[in-house]
């Protein structure tokens, strides 16, 4: 027998009313202005959008703002909004190598063409807390120094000149698409990016480590790093040509990790990609690890490690569907529980009785013993 | 941005259009008012929002793959006139998304063409450029400029 029970609709209205005042704060403060959130919390922002794989900077302040600060939730109020709209088509694949550039570094040439631009780094930051923090003190203008007007060349397109690094597969076939088509595995490298730009960053970045660290056999540097605005070009049948639309910021990392070689392959350097939006350098690095890592069977690599096996990794890596199976254990339980609870009391019965029984024989045989 | 394979006209409508959706929403409408004053256009799509599906390359130039979508605004309108326009933006604005689309039909007007393009497209392409080359010198302050230390071991 199955009954239902209804009840706690006043006490869940209250509490939404309570959390709205909540999230409000004191009252007496200013409210944050969606203006201050994507302007001053901007990489919380970017985080929302790639995680939430919805590219809109507004819209993520609003998720985030509503979301109290809890990113992992304002993905999912994201990833709720855009299945409301349709999809009008697919943009033309960005150019990265067109980007321009805020950021740019590379870990393995000094003297790189185009440079190493650090930009809007925390990297040699002291990392203490600056007491300036708690005002508004003016802020310098950043300087200013006259563009030389050199490119920015990918630097894999630059290795890659003298064949010391596995080369790009020119393709133009139709990529997966895992918001259309449940994830089947082995699933291609395309869906694995896919799913990659959209995961979250902390269990990324935590097997990414994983790699660093001996589970799954790579020894990566980090090719390049490149963080800026590329254009967004659609082509609108219409008027039968591409358009640029806008345009978006991106963070892409190009990992490179030696490979010994194989009877096919001479010894060089392979790769590891990620692209990500947004300023999300910690989240493209891991995503690039975690890409070469899943590259394994290519490589004829053996597959032990966490980080090797796509399964694992591409059914675990969505923090939205994550976040709402192991969330879902708080919403009541009262009748599975029950019928578990009545399982448990019967299986102690019947250990009981069965405990009871061999006492039973045992004294039994202590009494034969005795006499 | 614009391909030397395109025909000339299409490469100048192309540059029109790219500038319509790089503009500030509040100066195409004032636009629109000073130059096509009071004249009636249909709304032929929308305007409405919706998502565009944004591509990466595998390793920068390889095969592509799916990144991420973005929101769009789209709208088509025709003019009085008979002019017919066209507009995608990146965002949720729809207003911006109907005056580009009048814009880029009141710009296939030849009467037009001459003031949209002095008092919204160059204006528009040059406000770009200069954001651009503040954000690029910006940048190339903070360029790492490497020295060699001498040692001494010669001496």
């Amino acid at each position: 027998m199955y009954v239902a029970v209804k009840g706690g609709e006043a006490a869940i209205a209250n509490a939404h009313r309570l959390l709205a005042d909540r999230r409000r704060g004191d009252a007496s403060v200013p409210a944050l202005t969606l203006e201050q959130i994507a302007g001053q919390l901007a990489l919380a922002v970017d985080r929302a959008m790639a995680e939430g794989s919805l590219y809109d900077p507004e819209l993520a302040a609003m998720a985030v703002r509503q979301a109290r600060g809890d990113l992992i939730e304002a993905i999912f109020l994201i990833r709720a909004y855009r299945t409301t709209l349709p999809r009008f088509g697919n943009a033309v694949p960005v150019d990265t190598g067109r980007m321009r550039i805020e950021r740019r570094v590379s870990a393995t040439y000094k003297d790189l063409p185009g440079g190493q631009l650090l930009g809007p780094t925390f990297d040699y930051t002291h990392r203490l807390i600056d007491p300036s923090m708690t005002g508004d003190v003016p802020v310098e203008p950043p300087l200013r120094r006259a563009r030389t007007d050199a490119g920015c060349p990918r630097v894999t397109d630059i290795l890659g000149q003298d064949g010391l690094i596995e080369p790009d597969q020119p393709d133009d076939r139709e990529p997966g698409d895992l918001t259309r088509e449940p994830l089947e595995f082995p699933a291609g490298r395309d869906l694995r990016l896919q799913a990659l730009a959209r995961g979250d960053e902390g269990f990324l970045l935590a097997l990414g480590y994983s790699t660093q660290r001996g589970f799954a056999r790579t020894h990566p540097f980090v090719g390049e790093i490149r963080i800026g605005l590329v254009d967004v070009e659609v082509e609108m049948p219409e008027v039968g040509f591409p358009v640029t639309i806008g345009r978006v910021r991106l963070t892409e990392c190009q990992m490179v990790a030696q490979f010994k070689g194989s009877a096919k392959e001479p010894p060089q350097f392979t790769r590891g990609y990620g692209l990500v939006f947004g300023q999300s350098e910690r989240k493209a690095m891991a995503m690039s690890l975690v890409d070469r890592a899943l590259r394994a069977d290519e490589f004829g690599e053996e597959r032990n490690a966490p980080a090797q096996d796509e399964e694992f990794v591409l059914a675990h890596s969505d923090n939205v569907q994550a976040t709402g199976f192991v969330e879902h254990l708080k919403l009541p339980h009262y009748v599975d529980f029950q019928a578990e609870l009545d399982l448990v009391r019967r299986m102690r019965r019947a250990q009981a009785t069965q405990a009871a029984a061999s006492d039973e024989s045992a004294s039994g045989d202590d009494r034969e013993a005795a006499e | 941005m614009s391909s030397s394979t395109e025909t000339a006209p299409n490469a100048a409508r192309r540059r029109a259009m790219e500038a319509f959706a790089a503009a500030d929403t509040q100066a195409l409408l004032a636009a629109w008012q000073r130059i096509a004053g009071r004249l009636e256009a249909s709304a032929l799509r929308g305007p409405e929002a919706g998502l565009i599906m944004l591509r990466g390359r595998i390793g920068g130039g390889g095969a592509p793959f799916n990144l991420g979508e973005a929101s769009v605004a789209r709208a088509s309108v025709r003019l009085a006139s008979g002019e017919v326009g066209h507009a995608m933006v990146l965002g949720r604005d729809a207003e911006h998304a109907r005056l580009a689309a009048l814009f880029d039909a009141g710009w296939q007007r030849a009467d037009w063409r001459g003031r949209i393009e002095t008092e919204v497209i160059a204006p528009t392409l040059v406000a770009l450029a200069e954001a651009d080359r503040l954000s690029a010198e910006e940048t190339e302050a903070t360029r790492v400029d490497f020295f060699t230390m001498l040692r001494g071991e010669d001496d």
